[in-house]
């Protein structure tokens, strides 16, 4: 109703924070896309080494899947508890979102570690390059999402439930779910198309 | 949820980014699509040419999923820069992807083997 926007003023700093943090989402998006290209161009280039075929689980790459939806699904309701002032709700759920986000953490540096002792590390083809370069750079940003995270945590119980406190949870979030559509096409491109 | 527009200062008020049961149906539908996804790329379901495609098709039925009900991109008055947004961020991704692999395509067809570049010596 945008009709009405010079009637009710200007909008309230939550949707604004949120447009604004939506636009940075949308600017790492276009950063991976870049990566999702180089990964596309170089998937077959494999310099006589081991092929996505032979080198991906997707056993693992499913538990890593599950473990970072219901992250995402965790992370959605302590904004909802928070948003009610249910404090030890949100507590819950947020300690949840860091244990299912480290739980994703653990199980890509256990595969990367794995790959790289079979010598199919990042040195080893173009293919393998940018298989890091695209997984490593998506679990770069869980690994800040998760010291954001604690960061978050210790910063709501200290000032309480405040208006910027929430609105950093929000932003939090709305990252936290980004990370999870990355995944998604992740997931899609390197591990389901590549295991076949 | 915003209520409508006839509700002055509505968007001043408090609202709320969605509930327990938004996040909850959107962890249904990621999980069935998911579960979808592993199905179609370990059996013989969909005729073989056409798995990649299915496959992509599931992909971005999921990130809709996912910006609806998780990330709350929806059709109410204070969503539409949001949606605007996305929609600037979507050409951009498109023009990355499309046009690399085009241009890249284009130079690895147009790329000499080691053994031609050998024979052009002589």
């Amino acid at each position: 109703m945008s009709v009405y926007a010079g009637v009710v003023g200007p909008a309230p700093t939550r949707i604004i924070v949120g447009y604004g943090f939506w636009i940075f989402l949308l600017s790492d998006i276009i950063l991976f896309s870049a990566l999702f290209a180089t990964y596309a161009v170089l998937q077959g280039q494999t310099a006589g080494g081991p092929s996505a075929h032979q080198l991906f689980e997707l056993r693992n790459a499913g538990i890593e899947t599950v473990a970072l939806l219901f992250s995402s699904y965790t992370c959605g309701l302590a904004i909802v508890a928070i948003e009610r002032r249910r404090m030890r709700a949100f507590y819950v759920c947020f300690a949840l979102t860091f244990i299912l986000g480290a739980v994703f953490l653990s199980l890509e540096l256990n595969e990367f570690a794995g790959l790289i002792a079979r010598g199919a590390g990042p040195a080893r083809s173009g293919f393998l390059s940018a298989f890091f370069s695209l997984v490593g750079l998506h679990g770069a940003h869980v690994t800040i999402g998760l010291l954001w995270l604690i960061f978050l945590i210790a910063q709501t119980a200290y000032r309480g439930p405040v208006d910027y406190v929430c609105r950093r949870l929000l932003c939090f979030s709305l990252f936290w779910h980004a990370l999870d559509i990355i995944w998604v096409a992740l997931l899609t491109m390197v591990y389901l198309m590549g295991a076949r | 949820m915003a209520e409508n527009g006839a509700v002055v200062g509505a968007a001043s008020e408090h609202t709320s980014s969605g509930s327990f049961w938004t996040y909850t149906a959107g962890l249904g539908f990621a999980l069935l699509l998911t579960a979808a996804s592993f199905v179609v790329s370990q059996t013989d379901l969909l005729w073989q040419p056409g798995v990649a495609a299915g496959l992509a098709v599931l992909a971005v039925a999921q990130m809709g999923v996912h910006l609806v009900f998780f990330l709350h991109i929806g059709t109410d008055a204070e969503g539409t820069n949001n949606v605007l947004a996305l929609g600037f961020g979507v050409i951009i991704v498109a023009l990355i992807l499309a046009g690399s692999l085009w241009i890249m395509d284009h130079l690895n067809a147009n790329m000499l083997t080691p053994a031609q570049m050998m024979e052009m010596q002589h």
